[in-house]
């Protein structure tokens, strides 16, 4: 396990909140002092726009900007031409789908699951209706997994785009995306991968699973908000248009024509998200000193300890009892999720209740929400401990209204 | 578990339990308005027959939490009878109570000032004032269905 007793000083709202037990990680993570005393240190000290002025601050500004996108290709195995800066996973997965939006004719198909987060499917719903395409989804199994098998049979000739999640937001559940992307390419696919849930916890290596487009968001992993990543494998970046046009983006502007940068630069119209871009290489290298694979254990380590606790607990219905990451998906039998939440709030535990922006798999599941704990490195025993508490205690309020 | 005992007071979970005036009237002279709120699932509609200027009647029909589904049952009980413009300052009091200011007439509250602790509360005050709004719109003429966002 992961020292966590250290780390904890590191997140200010922690310890201006003593009492606290956040398990609400899947939405978005705490910060550490560096990343919060870096967007400082670029206002206070060279907090002047990047890629435009020739004079050294203006220099230094871009360095450590362009700096970030080298970490944060080094951190999923991508060059840096491959990295966009964008307004955040939602961004990333709406650019990508204009990108590709030509590519689909009618009768194509579109494959997506009931797993993903309403950003990684709605764009493709409206591109299915306006390019007269069909959107399937891949049957998920008993347990609400994807699984090859299921993929396999979902796949088709005529499928062209395969939309899909990394790590499910609500189930926790891991894709096995190396063996699905290797499917769809071998029937010419192109796969847009949703690693928002993904990338926070645990180690991506976009060559390794060979994805074409990949998502996600610096906020849930110790980033700043309003700041995301589109990966895209260079040959792809490069032979698409611009989706916003303006400053920084071109490489010369005349009356009736313009020449553009070449990717990535091509996709950052405007002045980007400076500061936070600055600031997004701190939780990456805060990140990679602890180790993707020691998070990925000790977010394992603590909802195993939860589930073995939750089990004994009568009327508790658990969705995802086999996880294998940091995120726990549950109701208390007869109970609306808002309920549950209030009796969490009033014992300082912090965790989400509702549809969690992915309606489709609560639909699956039967229920109108959820009460969802998700785990970071940062939390302990201690915080396990006082959800389990707060979940008993809940649990015997709610009786006594029967 | 002092603040939650205040916000599930016994009134709520009677009214939950057993709600009042549930299931909406196939009568053109009602007049309905549904409300939505995609953020938390909250899903309500209320009916309202309105004659001579007086809410003879207010129905509700949804699904929600029981913060939700108890406002709308207390609230059809303690509108029924009053003027529009009675029933706008009883509306009025109970955003009032909601927010944690004292009503100015906490009579004409009756059971509804069960709900003062929503106050500590402030994520359910949307879940209690729903079905307030709905009724709030109806009564200035809206109908039909739309959602809410906050």
């Amino acid at each position: 396990m992961i020292n966590t007793e250290l780390i904890r000083k590191d997140f200010p709202v922690l310890t201006n909140n003593p009492k606290l037990a956040y398990l609400d990680n899947s939405a978005t993570s705490l910060k550490p002092t560096c990343v919060i005393n870096k967007i400082t240190e670029y206002y206070e000290q060279y907090g002047v726009n990047v890629h435009r002025g020739v004079y050294g601050l203006s220099y230094k500004a871009s360095e450590e900007y362009e700096s970030t996108r080298e970490v944060v290709a080094r951190f999923i195995n991508a060059s840096t031409e491959e990295v966009v800066f964008t307004r955040g996973a939602t961004d990333s997965l709406n650019m990508i789908a204009t990108m590709l939006k030509s590519k689909i004719a009618s009768g194509d198909e579109i494959v997506t699951t009931e797993l993903e987060h309403h950003s990684s499917v709605m764009p493709w719903q409206v591109i299915a209706k306006e390019n007269n395409a069909i959107l399937k989804y891949v049957p998920l199994n008993q347990n609400g997994r994807i699984t090859i098998e299921n993929f396999e049979k979902t796949l088709t000739s005529k499928t062209k785009i395969v939309a899909i999640t990394y790590m499910s937001n609500v189930m926790g559940y891991i894709t096995p995306i190396k063996e699905i992307i290797k499917l769809a390419h071998q029937v010419g696919a192109i796969v847009v991968v949703d690693a928002a849930q993904a990338a926070p916890h645990m180690k991506i290596d976009v060559k390794d699973i060979d994805a074409d487009f990949l998502a996600f968001s610096a906020h849930k992993m110790l980033g700043p908000t309003g700041l995301g990543i589109l990966y895209g494998k260079y040959q792809y970046l490069q032979a698409t248009n611009p989706i916003a046009l303006g400053g920084d983006m071109n490489d010369g502007v005349e009356l009736y024509d313009a020449t553009y940068k070449d990717a990535p630069h091509r996709f950052e119209a405007g002045t980007p998200a400076i500061a936070e871009v600055i600031a997004f290489k701190e939780a990456i290298n805060y990140l990679n000193n602890i180790g993707m694979e020691n998070i990925a254990k000790h977010e394992h380590e603590l909802s195993k300890y939860v589930i073995d606790k939750v089990k004994q607990i009568p009327n508790i219905k658990l969705y995802n009892e086999t996880v294998e990451t940091g995120i726990i998906s549950f109701n208390i039998e007869n109970v609306h999720p808002h309920d549950a939440a209030s009796i969490f709030d009033e014992c300082n535990v912090a965790l989400r209740a509702g549809h969690h922006c992915a309606q489709l798999i609560t639909s699956w599941l039967g229920c109108n929400g959820t009460l969802r704990a998700s785990f970071y490195f940062y939390n302990d025993y201690k915080d396990a401990d006082q959800f389990i508490d707060a979940l008993q205690k809940a649990v015997t309020f709610f009786k006594e209204w029967e | 578990m002092n603040s939650v005992n205040n916000l599930y007071r016994q009134v709520i979970v009677e009214h939950y339990k057993n709600p009042r005036n549930k299931g909406l009237k196939e009568d053109s002279k009602y007049h309905s308005l549904r409300l939505k709120n995609p953020s938390c699932g909250d899903d309500v509609t209320i009916q309202v027959l309105v004659e001579d200027g007086l809410v003879k009647e207010v129905r509700h029909q949804g699904t929600g939490c029981s913060i939700c589904c108890a406002s709308a049952s207390v609230m059809t009980e303690i509108i029924k009878g009053k003027t529009i413009s009675e029933a706008e300052k009883t509306i009025n009091a109970f955003y009032a109570l909601i927010k944690g200011e004292t009503p100015s007439d906490e009579d004409e509250l009756d059971e509804a000032i069960a709900f003062a602790g929503v106050a500590q509360f402030p994520a359910r005050v949307k879940c209690a004032t729903l079905s307030w709004k709905a009724l709030g719109a109806l009564l200035v003429g809206e109908d039909g269905e739309r959602e809410v966002h906050e």
